[in-house]
């Protein structure tokens, strides 16, 4: 679990991961993905794989074994990528109160 | 939401030999059934796609379908006894250390018919305190508190009773150590019904839950239990502040007095009192483990048993689902060896039971033997990687995708769990069975760990290499780890090369032992994995199909075991690293295990060394300096977990570094047991260790050993139809190696 507090400083890297979501990272931005990533499980976004390799559905991860995956309806993507944006951007926000403007 | 499970009663046959088949439908009527053999279960399009091989096979038409429950949970069984059912005043005693008190009714010893409630029950209540209950026709259930909610992870002794002649009804908590401040301490009794009888109950004793309606058995502990006994007398309080032991002179007013010291590696439970109640264990709770009387001075369970006197139950234990066989197949003379898998369907909901087929004994129809590393299939059986723990993200460097398989998985958390995974107490897993369904071992699985691209691990991953094989144009043979370890070297005989999978992490003394024996006299070992011969595993020695690991000391884990628990119940070898146990895997393949990450891969470069004479044979066609800039495994094949030759642990000194990937992502991080004294530099980018190394050397006696050390090497082999430097490398190792002539 980070300590590591994410400010305004850090919104370069944020351009860095919109450029490149996967893969080489500079150590600010593997920095801030540790936070981001990280977090407890409940309540956690992940990916719910609605075709393979081609179309997918953000859900939230519950608290306890044995409860649904919560479907979030509508949020849907067909790129990898935009859901990596699209789920940085939202928890960005969600740390720093801040939406992300890029 | 997958509606089809199943599992297969072996994972290995020869012509003649019988599967039998298990399954369970939710809401289908009615299903189809096909045989296949198994030829490459990824369906990435930017790979060769799924292929199979339909196999003509007669299971009587189609099947109907029904539900099978996993009914989980641990608990100890004694039958019936005219020695149970004549107790009037009597005593349950036990020591406990619970670890989830508070959560549910918790049963510690019982007697009770789960119709009518009578009988008796020791047990926790909802508080967490400790409860006695008596239920006659008579009477009704009289149950008794102190009151006092347990500690978690503290021994009490523990008692509750009933006196016939005053109708006295007891109970009382006495903890082993006391702290200020602090009432875990209790005495109860209360004023019930005086001539209550057993007489009317029958039914067995249950330790650790109690006999249920609609299933086998409700109200498990979690935590251990030690030396429960049960005696024909109301004992006085200052009678029942001592915890009860085994050791002690013979109790005259003993019924039953289990000492779960003795039969450690076994699931039967004895009674050491005269009446000799001996009972049986289900679902496989945790044996081996410190009991009341461990001390810390002794850690090897087999020098004194006396402080291993301890069971630890789990609500969540799994051994054998025990369904009903739904259909069996009796493998043709005609079948040749490979890897095949049983195909349930209806509609679109299908389900896989893969299986080997070996060749008649005696009888190899090829040089290579594919070894199918069953022990580390079940190391990851259903493991919840994805769906229990939110670092998991971190380290595969992108989001999670959860599949169809991983959603019912959520929500269907008795299909048990793995090495990986932790018990709902927070306890390590030590036991895996597959006489379970195994969701993660089908082709077309999805895994979270294989990299960006096809995301495979284990079973499907290997499918990789199958395909490969099929390329290479001689036939196959497979055999698989159960082979191994039960029939030693003898599995091996004429076979001149064996060829692993991606991702061989699990090794028991037996198969280690004859891997070794196979390259000393000749053979040639094809290492096409990473992470491989890591941690020492045991198998039961009665009952096949299960598997225990203890990660002790150190290595990537979920989490360690606790102290005092680092000999394998099952044969009492000490656990841990293959490495801490003096046999690092660099002895065996040349490449010990220094990485993980699982991102995004990375090519070979190769090195001076790949030109010497010794080595021409694997570069034959290969002008390329970087090998493997491609595959389906994270875009590379270096990575995912990585192996590093080392000298110091045990690479022999001849042996040629032929090609080393160079840089990796921070994701990739050194593996404990390397991090002696934490620096910072030790991500993909910065730490030299952090590589994958491709290695050769000759063995004693012509045989000679090729390594690629990274897992993600068999995803590379398809890339442009099979024609690129990586499938190229192979073919020219295997080729040579298939060759008589000495290395």
């Amino acid at each position: 679990m980070s300590k590591y507090r994410i400010t305004d400083a850090d919104l370069p890297f944020a351009a860095e991961f919109k450029a490149r979501p996967v893969g080489f990272h500079s150590p600010g931005l593997q920095r801030v993905l540790n936070v981001l990533r990280g977090g407890p499980k409940a309540g956690k976004l992940v990916l719910v794989v609605q075709e393979p390799f081609k179309k997918w559905i953000l859900g939230r991860m519950p608290s306890r074994r044995g409860e649904p995956v919560e479907i979030l309806e509508g949020q849907e993507f067909t790129s990898l990528e935009d859901a990596e944006w699209a789920v940085f951007k939202r928890r960005w926000a969600v740390q720093t109160g801040r939406e992300l403007d890029l | 939401m997958t509606r089809i499970i199943a599992y297969a009663d072996r994972v290995s046959a020869r012509p003649g030999e019988t599967v039998n088949f298990m399954v369970s439908c939710d809401g289908i009527d009615r299903y189809e059934v096909d045989l296949i053999r198994v030829i490459h279960g990824d369906v990435n399009p930017s790979g060769p796609g799924y292929q199979v091989e339909p196999i003509p096979f007669d299971f009587g038409g189609h099947k109907q379908g029904r539900h099978q429950p996993i009914n989980p949970g641990s608990y100890g069984l004694v039958d019936d006894h005219a020695a149970f059912a004549g107790l009037s005043s009597f005593t349950v005693q036990a020591a406990v250390w619970p670890t989830l008190p508070g959560a549910g009714e918790q049963v510690i010893l019982c007697r009770r018919d789960p119709e009518s409630g009578s009988g008796f029950r020791l047990l926790l209540d909802d508080d967490g305190a400790l409860a006695f209950e008596v239920c006659s026709k008579e009477g009704g259930a009289v149950i008794v508190s102190t009151g006092k909610p347990l500690l978690a992870e503290k021994w009490y002794a523990v008692a509750g009773g009933y006196d016939a002649a005053t109708g006295e009804l007891f109970v009382g908590q006495t903890p082993s150590l006391n702290y200020p401040r602090t009432e875990d301490a209790g005495y109860t009794s209360h004023a019930a019904t005086a001539g209550l009888s057993q007489v009317e109950t029958a039914a067995a004793v249950t330790i650790g839950a109690q006999p249920a309606r609609d299933c086998p058995a409700e109200g498990h502990f979690s935590g251990r239990i030690d030396s429960p006994r049960i005696l024909s007398r109301a004992l006085a309080k200052d009678e029942i502040e001592e915890p009860p032991d085994p050791d002690n002179p013979v109790h005259d007013d003993l019924v039953a007095a289990w000492d779960f010291s003795i039969g450690i590696p076994t699931d039967r439970i004895t009674d050491v009192s005269p009446n000799q109640l001996h009972g049986r264990l289900i679902n496989l709770p945790t044996r081996g483990v410190p009991g009341r009387k461990w001390t810390g001075q002794e850690h090897n369970w087999t020098k004194r048993p006396d402080h291993y006197g301890a069971i630890h139950f789990h609500d969540d234990d799994l051994h054998d689902c025990g369904w009903d066989v739904d259909f069996s197949l009796t493998v043709p003379e005609t079948l040749t060896s490979g890897v095949y898998a049983v195909r349930m369907h209806a509609g679109d909901e299908e389900y896989f039971v893969p299986f080997a087929v070996r060749p008649v004994p005696g009888q190899p129809t090829s040089d290579i033997a594919f070894l199918l590393p069953t022990a580390s299939y079940m190391a990851y059986a259903n493991n919840r990687i994805g769906i229990d723990f939110s670092e998991t993200e971190i380290v595969i460097g992108r989001l999670i995708q959860l599949n169809k398989s991983d959603l019912f998985q959520q929500e269907h958390p008795e299909l048990g769990l793995c090495f990986y995974d932790l018990h709902n107490d927070g306890s390590p897993v030590y036991y895996s069975s597959r006489l379970r369904p195994i969701i993660n071992m089908q082709p077309k699985h999805m895994g979270h760990l294989g990299g960006v691209g096809s995301n495979l691990w284990q079973f499907n991953a290997d499918t990789h290499i199958l395909a490969w094989l099929e390329q290479f144009g001689q036939p196959f043979d497979v055999i698989t780890d159960e082979d191994l370890e039960a029939e030693g070297h003898d599995a091996l005989a004429g076979y001149r090369v064996v060829v692993t999978g991606t991702h061989p992490e699990y090794y028991s003394v037996g198969m280690l032992d004859a891997l070794q024996d196979h390259v000393d006299q000749g053979g040639r070992l094809m290492y096409l994995g990473g992470n491989g011969f890591y941690w020492r595993i045991a198998y039961h020695q009665s009952l096949p199909g299960v598997i225990e690991c203890r990660k002790s000391e150190d290595g990537i884990r979920t989490t360690p075991p606790r102290p005092g628990e680092f000999y394998s119940s099952f044969t009492g070898e000490y656990t841990g690293l293959w490495r801490r146990n003096g046999r690092a895997p660099n002895e065996l393949a040349g490449v010990g295990m220094v990485s993980q990450g699982f991102d995004i891969s990375a090519p070979y470069v190769r090195t001076e060394a790949s030109r010497d004479g010794r080595a021409a044979f694997i570069f034959e066609g290969v002008e390329d300096e970087v090998i493997g800039d491609f595959g389906l495994s994270g875009g590379g094949a270096a990575g995912l977990e990585l192996d590093a030759a080392d000298t110091a642990l045990g690479t022999p000194p001849h042996a040629l570094v032929l090609a080393s990937s160079r840089r990796h992502t921070d994701v990739y991080l050194m593996t404990p047991e390397d991090m002696h004294d934490p620096v910072p530099g030790m991500g993909g980018t910065e730490a030299e260790i952090i590589r994958a190394d491709m290695v050769f050397f000759e063995t004693s006696n012509g045989g000679a050993v090729f390594s690629t050390g990274s897992i993600a090497w068999a995803g590379s082999l398809s890339h442009n139809g099979y024609k690129n430097n990586v499938a190229q490398i192979m073919t020219n190792v295997l080729t040579r190696f298939c060759n008589p002539a000495p290395h």
